[in-house]
């Protein structure tokens, strides 16, 4: 079953961040991609923009109604996200435990809505529904 | 064996269902991968017990009957609804399931005693259980579900209470309980909650949200924040029964047995504790010998199992000073210094202000005030504890003891307006009038 994990945190300026703490975020980012990757887990992953750079598009009466910034102006932002194939909940949560975003923000784990099958072979004698 | 009024029927068929629908509903997720179909079929099975028992007698295993019915309806069900690929799966695993329990017929299958004289379903089959009930209790307490609704699933899948019941039993809107439990099992379903009982690594985790949340249920029916008496009543049962179950299943795990012993302990003080008016009678007023020397006896034993694995833990040292207070005949031979030291143990294990709390009126009731108001002094500033009124209470108590008349009176005051149990207030009431006399 596949899992969006959105990684929730707050924005900082990369500019105030030392050189050192950067690059052991980067590191330990690395660290857990390989991991996913090696696992089998991996279906995708990207680091985003600051949410600064956000637009946000909504239709009303068929008019597209542009503003600047994000859907919501909170504190913490999604900062990236990791599309994951898991067996179950279980270790979805396992795995959004060591995403490193996890020990300062916070993983939003949600499962991926499957469409329906609806093409399966009917069972004989039964009826259409 | 047909004969018997209808009213023995029923008592008959609500017996097998309290006992029994827990472990068989357990049994019908596993083979179905779905709460709602197996919950509803068990459902019929049971109201075509009241309508086939009486005219065809009771089956030689009640419970295989129920089981059989139950998957025949859920066969049903799926069949009806199996134009999703989901349910379609657990169609198949449903008729993989009947087909290798074919070769071994359940008793009662015709629906009759089990023609071949056997006593019960096989060996296979009975031992393949109790790990179905095991699996519903971890996923029913999985954390990613709230806290109300672990209570909640809990009591509907496990418990077989009905959803009305539950919602008087928390005093909720019957609409909201019916929401919440339908929002929890489509989170266990869409969400893909395992079902399953948690590898060793987690284990420990897992099995403390299961105690915490059996744990909620019995002190719901015992602290009676409000609800109907009978449901209360039956709240404290069903985690009594639930604990056994844990018990029984994981014998291995301290925590589990010293849970059973907490609960146990806590009520065997059950008939005391109420005043025939309803109100509740404090513990060193209550007539200890109305105390249930069985359950006593029954949470001791339990008590000293689960301390010799050499794993304590929160529920154990609980349970170790609920024992405490069980065994003293007066309130005067209370060991005092023993549960101030259990205290103190619990603060390391299962730090908060009301275990400190606890541990202050333990030190100065073994005689040493002094430190037990130093606690509570520090423990002044606690912004959880300023509209706790045990915490009042138990400092003017404290300060009234130490001679410290005006402060105990303060104290006092801030308590009476706090609690909302009258006989509670009642006793503040009358050792504020007593120092105020005093001072005059």
């Amino acid at each position: 079953m596949r899992y969006l994990f959105m990684i929730f945190g707050a924005e900082v300026d990369p500019a105030t961040v030392p050189d050192a703490e950067a690059a052991a975020e980067m590191a330990a980012y690395n660290a857990f991609t390989q991991e996913v990757q090696a696992r089998g887990l991996m279906l995708g992953g990207e680091a985003l923009e600051p949410s600064s750079t956000a637009t946000t598009v909504r239709v009303r009466d068929g008019h597209a109604l542009v503003t600047d910034g994000p859907f919501a102006e909170t504190k913490e932002q999604i900062l990236g996200y990791y599309l994951l194939e898991c067996a179950d909940l279980d270790e979805a949560l396992e795995m959004a435990a060591r995403v490193p975003g996890a020990a300062s923000g916070g993983i939003e784990v949600r499962p991926i809505w499957e469409l329906p099958a609806e093409a399966a072979p009917a069972a004989p004698g039964a009826t259409a529904v | 064996m047909a004969s018997g009024s209808a009213t023995d029927w029923q008592a008959t068929v609500e017996a097998v269902f309290r006992e029994e629908s827990g472990r068989i509903v357990a049994t019908l997720i596993r083979q179905t991968g779905d709460f709602e179909v197996a919950e509803e079929s068990v459902q019929d099975a049971f109201l075509a017990a009241l309508e086939r028992w009486p005219r065809d007698g009771l089956p030689r295993n009640p419970a295989a009957w129920i089981t059989t019915t139950a998957r025949n309806r859920a066969l049903d069900r799926l069949r009806r609804a199996q134009r999703f690929a989901r349910r379609q799966a657990a169609l198949h695993a449903l008729a993989a399931a009947e087909s290798a329990e074919a070769a071994d017929p359940f008793a009662g299958r015709s629906g009759l005693a089990d023609p071949t004289g056997a006593d019960g379903p096989s060996t296979e089959s009975e031992a393949a259980l109790p790990d179905d009930r095991l699996r519903l209790i971890f996923t029913c307490c999985h954390p990613a579900l709230s806290p109300e609704a672990r209570v909640a699933l809990t009591l509907r899948t496990l418990g077989g209470l009905q959803t009305p019941e539950i919602a008087r039993a928390f005093l909720v809107p019957e609409a909201t309980m019916a929401q919440r439990l339908v929002r929890a099992k489509r989170k266990i379903r869409e969400a893909r909650i395992p079902y399953r009982v948690p590898p060793p690594e987690v284990l420990p985790a897992r099995l403390a949200s299961v105690l915490a949340v059996l744990y909620l249920i019995f002190n719901e029916g015992y602290l009676a924040s409000g609800g109907e008496a009978p449901i209360r009543r039956e709240l404290c049962a069903e985690a009594i029964r639930l604990a056994r179950v844990v018990v029984e299943l994981l014998p291995d795990e301290p925590e589990a047995r010293g849970l059973l012993a907490l609960v146990l302990l806590h009520d065997a003080r059950r008939e005391a504790r109420q005043a025939p008016d309803g109100s509740l009678v404090l513990l060193e007023q209550q007539d200890r010998r109305r105390w249930d020397r069985a359950a006593i006896a029954e949470g001791s034993a339990l008590l000293a199992e689960a301390l010799a694995a050499g794993r304590p833990g929160p529920y154990q040292v609980q349970a170790a000073i609920a024992a405490a207070h069980d065994q003293a005949a007066t309130p005067a031979a209370t060991d005092w210094p023993r549960i101030a030291a259990l205290y103190a143990r619990l603060a390391i294990l299962a730090p908060s202000p009301v275990v400190e709390l606890n541990r202050a009126v333990a030190l100065a009731m073994s005689g040493d005030l002094e430190a037990g108001l130093a606690i509570l002094d520090g423990l002044g500033g606690d912004a959880r504890l300023a509209a706790y009124h045990p915490f009042h209470a138990a400092r003017a108590d404290l300060l009234r003891r130490s001679g410290r008349s005006a402060e105990a009176a303060v104290a006092y005051r801030r308590a009476i307006r706090l609690t909302a149990n009258p006989a509670e207030a009642a006793v503040l009431r009358e050792r504020l009038t007593e120092i105020e006399a005093a001072g005059r």
